[in-house]
């Protein structure tokens, strides 16, 4: 069953994920981009990540997406139909099939396994993602989370600086 | 479920968002490619918390997430204020330093 829904959201994922980049018409490409999102949910609740789950739909899909929307509806460029630089195909991926088998040859000749830490699955059914998450966060990573607020705030101060007519 | 299948679902996905950036001209469609990468560092991330019973892969997620999304605000301010000058979103026509 696990299995079956594994493979299920992977062939989800690549398949749209192919579509996205493949689509000439933006609005498209953002729709297939949703898909691929939502796949890719499903993969973080299989990994016992269902607060990451929730994150991912409600960053993502709701805003992230909702503002590429925006701004493909803001500029509405002209399609200007399939460009005819075929040599630019299959030299990208080409390039991406290497990059693609160069990180299959690592991860055949290393042993991904490290040392263990205390978060067991038990432990993790036990007190609850969301608890284990937010305990972690508030404590050893509280300097980083603070950092990433400043983060924010400078990227909403920078976009509104960019975009407004001058 | 083995850490390996996780990991080359991500490899494959982070190929496919390299293709897209290396073929598509539409900036849109360009920065959309980079948050799939973005997506498929996130798998890898998840996957390794849950194999290696850890809970930072999946703090660093919520950090990779933040950074995507400044990068998509202020990337998508770029995207605007560059068509306001240009009138196009081609990545090829923005070539004023080789004239």
């Amino acid at each position: 069953m696990e299995q079956l829904a594994f493979y299920v959201l992977a062939f989800v994922a690549i398949i749209s994920a192919l579509f996205m980049i493949t689509r000439i018409n933006p609005v498209h490409s953002a729709l297939w981009m949703l898909l691929t999102f939502f796949a890719v949910a499903g993969i973080f609740v299989q990994l016992n990540a269902e607060f990451i789950a929730a994150i991912q739909v409600l960053v993502y899909a709701g805003a992230i997406l909702v503002l590429y929307l925006f701004v493909v509806m803001l500029l509405n460029p002209k399609s200007r139909g399939f460009i005819k630089v075929p040599v630019r195909y299959t030299l990208g991926t080409l390039m991406a099939i290497v990059v693609v088998i160069q990180i299959f040859a690592t991860l055949r000749s290393t042993n991904v396994i490290g040392k263990q830490g205390t978060i067991t699955p038990e432990v993790m059914k036990e007190s609850g993602n969301v608890f284990l998450f937010g305990k972690e966060l508030f404590s050893t990573y509280l300097v980083p989370f603070e950092v990433s607020s400043i983060l924010l705030l400078v990227a909403m101060i920078g976009a509104i600086a960019l975009a407004k007519k001058d | 479920m083995l850490l390996q299948h996780y990991l080359i679902l991500s490899a494959v996905l982070f190929g496919i968002g390299i293709t897209g950036v290396l073929i598509r001209r539409n900036l849109i469609v360009m920065f959309m490619s980079m948050e799939l990468m973005l997506n498929a560092v996130n798998i890898n991330m998840a996957a390794f918390s849950k194999y290696l019973h850890a809970m930072s892969g999946q703090i660093f997620i919520v950090f990779i997430m933040c950074v995507a999304a400044a990068e998509a605000a202020v990337g998508l301010a770029l995207i605007i204020s560059l068509f306001r000058n240009k009138q196009t979103i081609n990545a090829d026509e923005f070539n004023l330093m080789s004239k």
